[in-house]
């Protein structure tokens, strides 16, 4: 892979992208800062990058206004119920999909898609009904299943790109071999997707996770994820940035950890059959 | 079909560890606003469940925007996941109209509904009937810096017009020092910008509405608030007015970038707080400015409460709450702990005869006197066909006061001029006010 | 090939997800096709059954309705431009050799796992405050006043805003395709002396024609619902109602059910006919 470039060249290059990286880094980097300033030093002119008394008040602060770990389990149990959830229901889709392609596969493909473009305000009306008829306000069963079915279709997608890459003729062999579709889908396709399926889980823990519409309008109390509690702090009440800061740490940390631990298998499974 | 039920088991087992149940009996749902008072009755609740320890507490703390809507959402649909609510003046009649809250009229004994200032108390009944209790109440006034008054040489009389409040706002104004002579609402929003601009028409002789239902933005009362408004903003106001509401306004007032600030007089107790305000010790007050030979100070009047939603299984429970939270008990109580300073104020008429009260706080006079004189049945010199003062009293305000909020802060924002802003808030009052039946 | 045991299978497997999707779709979908219908205003206890295309007519003819298409398709395209054209300089710039690429890798990616409400506020309070912002300490440093961004330049702001979460979603995929380029090919015509931007036009850019419109395809499809963002900053003030906050407005604002559900399914067949034309030519990419 590695082109042979000289010296000057590459460090030319380091520079060019470091500096582009940082640039987009930024934000989130002030924020972590900012999130160990105290308020005053928070607002300073000219603002004041790394040298500050670092403190954890604010972080303090916005514990002992909300429970935190329960908003944190929350998401989690909400990112994780539906993107599991969606993978049960997709991998035998996209299987099929990818290795019994008929005319009529692309078509129910971009149907699925096309479901996703309806407007979430729009509906709010009758899906608040229909959990206040089923019961199921503030749960979290709801969510888990709506933010499933809102994901469903990149779920199914981005599966069906990577089982349309495992050759058909290993399946052709393991027929032969008389392996029913269990055996099939179990020992011969699963390892084969592994890499995929992984990619396709960590995309959407990550969608799940920083949907902001469901998860705040039909929560309360007992499924209240990350994204309601952000909307608590989401004003200024008199100087606020830290404290600002530190509740956008807290919510965000948590899936940037995993994010940044992961991106290998994130990045390698992120084509959605856009590399032939 | 079976994969989903398993997973759906799946799932019904991964939510179940989460539930951490509380051991007490009744748990209240209380839904409420961001702002500094109730984070503070937040932090005091300990003070409750020692009092009544079969109760808990669940609070969901949302943005003012966020919290209007959830709980709007909920209330209109029956669904039933608060038991107690935060809500303003404005929502209070409409809502307990269409029999969706609880009358309050069989409170604890101790709770004292005598004790409430008239004003706040028949905002807040509808025919005599009280639907829920005030926690904070407020009008508006003039807040503005002595030191920068004296300085630049200029007096604020107790009962300024409008002239003279741009005199003072051009004195007091240096910007080289981020000085802005005066700070004034800007983002769009009924609840934001329309508050005070509807207020600011109303002491220009101006209305919404004239009896005939016909929107009133294109006479001249509104007219010249309107262009009063915007050449003040754009000379003497802080840069990206557009988007300050209170709380951003209250920031700058702190930091000591504003000379005068209109609003609500509960933020007087902020301003005043040496804590969070760099200039605590020098501000000044003032009764809400008229224009010249308009006997009306705008009217304007707010309160935070907390109802009761008809929905609740627990309203006794919910019931025993309010009568904590918003009773003299609940004001002793901060009083002991944060200061006689910060007990939330335009409650009740007890707080203005408390000596240590009066003494702390040197705006509760002028808080009193704004509260007392707001006049929601008749909020202009004109006769109007609603009621309400800095807001109008329909449901459909909401919808419609965002919207000429928007078109008033495009123009603060100088995309469109005064006349554009208020020929579309003509029209699109009109069409949204016909269509709505009136 | 299939055999007929094999396609009934795969028919069954498909089926759960088929029926979510398709009730996913439908029960809210009818539900509101039939609000749309009725004159239903919860705060004044009114609901009429049938009034008819009134509320299809009251939603389209409002001047506001026009303004907020063209506000949605100046924000989606304008977030489209910056992405892809970012993207793929972006990811031509990783695949050079460096030292830290994983490293710069990880930085570019960050604001993708930003939950939007976060990233919008922000950038709202901390970096396009005109008092106490970044950008405002930035704009004063180099001598100049500061911009008060969310009203001068709004729906620039929530674009930029935007663009920068869904840059490192198509950078990554632009880069992934980038890198499966045959680097031989480019070899070969990096010795014949081709200049840069000749390799880049002939070689690179044809190459990532499918990378590209699978990464439009995608965005389009989450940008069009775009709300968090528009929430936060502006509340839909200053021209940036997009379509999707003006049925926001008059569901819940108004508290119109019956005009925000005639808003509602316009909105639903104006995106299929976007999602239609997308799919042709995606379709038509993919297949090859």
């Amino acid at each position: 892979m590695a082109r042979a470039v000289t010296p000057q060249r590459k460090t030319l290059n380091t520079i060019f992208a470091w500096a582009i990286g940082l640039t987009i880094f930024f934000p989130i980097l002030w924020t972590i800062l900012t999130s160990f300033k105290t308020e005053g030093t928070a607002i300073a002119n000219p603002p004041v990058l790394l040298f500050f008394d670092w403190t954890l008040e604010n972080y303090e602060t916005v514990q002992e206004r909300s429970n935190y770990m329960r908003y944190l389990w929350n998401s989690i149990a909400i990112a994780g119920g539906s993107t599991i959830l969606g993978l049960i229901v997709a991998v035998p889709a996209a299987w099929s999909m990818a290795f019994v392609p008929s005319k009529a596969t692309k078509n129910i493909l971009m149907w699925m898609l096309s479901t996703k473009m309806l407007p979430a305000v729009g509906v709010l009306f009758p899906i608040y009904l229909i959990c206040i008829q089923l019961g199921l306000l503030d749960s979290k069963i709801a969510l888990i299943v709506i933010l499933m079915l809102i994901n469903l279709p990149i779920i199914v997608w981005m599966l069906y790109t990577y089982f349309r890459e495992i050759p058909g003729e290993i399946l052709e062999a393991g027929r032969m071999d008389g392996a029913g579709l269990r055996e099939e889908i179990l020992y011969i396709l699963t390892p084969m997707a592994v890499p995929g399926i992984a990619s396709t889980l960590l995309l959407n823990f990550i969608l799940a996770w920083n949907e902001a519409f469901w998860t705040l309008n039909l929560t309360a109390v007992n499924a209240a994820p990350l994204t309601a509690f952000i909307a608590s702090y989401s004003s200024p009440e008199g100087l606020f940035f830290a404290k600002l800061s530190a509740a956008s740490t807290m919510a965000i940390a948590p899936i940037l950890i995993l994010g940044w631990f992961s991106q290998k298998q994130l990045v390698r499974g992120l084509t959605f059959g856009a590399v032939k | 079909m079976t994969t989903t039920i398993r997973a759906l088991l799946g799932a019904t087992a991964l939510s179940a560890i989460g539930l951490s149940a509380t051991a007490q009996d009744t748990t209240l749902t209380i839904a409420t606003v961001n702002n500094g008072d109730m984070i503070r009755m937040q932090g005091l609740t300990q003070d409750f469940t020692n009092q009544n320890p079969g109760i808990a507490l669940e609070w969901v703390t949302l943005e003012e925007n966020v919290l209007r809507q959830r709980v709007t959402q909920d209330i209109a649909t029956g669904g039933g996941q608060f038991d107690v609510l935060t809500i303003g003046t404005y929502e209070v009649p409409i809502w307990a109209n269409q029999e969706w809250l609880v009358p309050l009229d069989d409170m604890p004994e101790d709770y004292n509904a005598d004790d409430l200032l008239p004003a706040i108390r028949d905002a807040l009944s509808v025919d005599g009937t009280l639907y829920a209790a005030p926690f904070y109440g407020e009008s508006a006034m003039v807040m503005y810096r002595t030191d920068l008054a004296e300085e630049a040489g200029v007096t604020i009389p107790e009962e300024p017009t409008w002239t003279d409040i741009m005199a003072a706002a051009e004195a007091m104004t240096d910007r080289d020092n981020e000085i802005y002579g005066i700070c004034l609402r800007g983002k769009a929003g009924w609840g934001e910008n329309m508050a005070f601009l509807t207020a600011m028409a109303n002491s220009y002789g101006g209305a919404w509405f004239n009896n005939d239902w016909e929107a009133q933005f294109e006479s001249e009362p509104w007219q010249s608030a309107v262009s009063d408004y915007l050449m003040m903003m754009e000379n003497y106001g802080p840069p990206g007015a557009a988007n300050n509401g209170f709380n951003e306004n209250l920031s700058l007032f702190q930091q000591g970038k504003c000379g005068m600030w209109i609003d609500a007089t509960v933020a007087a107790s902020f301003v005043t707080d040496p804590e969070d305000s760099t200039v605590a010790d020098s501000v000044g007050y003032a009764v809400f400015p008229n224009k010249e030979g308009v006997d009306n100070h705008g009217n304007w009047l707010w309160a935070w409460s907390l109802a009761i939603p008809a929905s609740s299984e627990q309203q006794d429970a919910a019931k025993a709450f309010i009568s904590w939270a918003t009773g003299q008990g609940y004001t002793e109580l901060v009083a002991s702990e944060e200061g006689w300073r910060s007990a939330p104020p335009g409650t009740r008429t007890s707080l203005y005869e408390n000596a240590e009260y009066q003494e702390a706080a040197p705006f509760a006079e002028m808080t009193l006197n704004a509260m007392n004189a707001a006049d929601t049945i008749n909020q202009s010199v004109m006769e109007t066909p609603y009621t309400g003062g800095q807001f109008v009293a329909i449901p459909e305000f909401a919808g419609i006061g965002t919207q000429v909020g928007q078109e008033m802060s495009a123009a603060l924002a100088g995309q469109q001029s005064a006349e554009e802003a208020l020929a579309n808030a003509q029209a699109l009052t009109t069409d949204e006010i016909e269509a709505a039946g009136y | 090939m299939a055999t007929q045991h094999s396609r009934s299978a795969a028919r069954l497997m498909m089926t759960p997800a088929v029926v979510l999707l398709l009730g996913w779709m439908l029960v809210p979908l009818i539900m509101t096709l039939y609000f749309s219908f009725t004159d239903y205003r919860p705060l004044r206890g009114i609901f009429d059954c049938c009034v008819g295309f009134e509320n299809y007519e009251r939603f389209v003819t409002s001047s506001a309705f026009l303004d907020s298409v063209l506000t949605t398709l100046i924000m989606v395209g304008g977030i489209l431009a910056i992405t892809v054209i970012g993207g793929i300089l972006l990811a031509i710039l990783l695949d050079q050799p460096m030292w830290g690429q994983g490293i710069v890798r990880i930085l570019v990616i960050a604001p993708f796992f930003v939950m939007p409400t976060v990233s919008a506020l922000v950038w709202k309070n901390m970096f396009m405050d005109p008092v106490n912002g970044v950008l405002a300490h930035l704009w004063r440093a180099f001598g100049m006043a500061p911009v008060d961004w969310l009203s001068q330049a709004p729906l620039f702001s929530i674009i930029l805003i935007v663009s920068w979460q869904w840059l490192p979603f198509a950078t990554l995929i632009l880069l992934t395709a980038i890198q499966s380029l045959d680097s031989e090919q480019l070899e070969a015509s990096e010795m014949d002396g081709a200049p840069t931007l000749k390799r880049f036009w002939y070689i690179i850019l044809p190459h990532l024609s499918r990378a590209i419109t699978v990464v439009i395809l995608i965005q389009t499809i989450f940008l069009l619902s775009i709300f968090a963002e528009i929430f936060v900053t502006t509340q839909g003030s200053f021209g940036t109602r997009t379509l999707t906050y003006l049925i926001y407005q008059r569901v819940l604002e108004s508290q119109n059910v019956g005009l925000g559900s005639a808003g509602g399914i316009i909105a639903v067949i104006l995106a299929n006919i976007v999602a239609i034309f997308l799919m042709r030519i995606v379709g038509k990419n993919l297949d090859t």
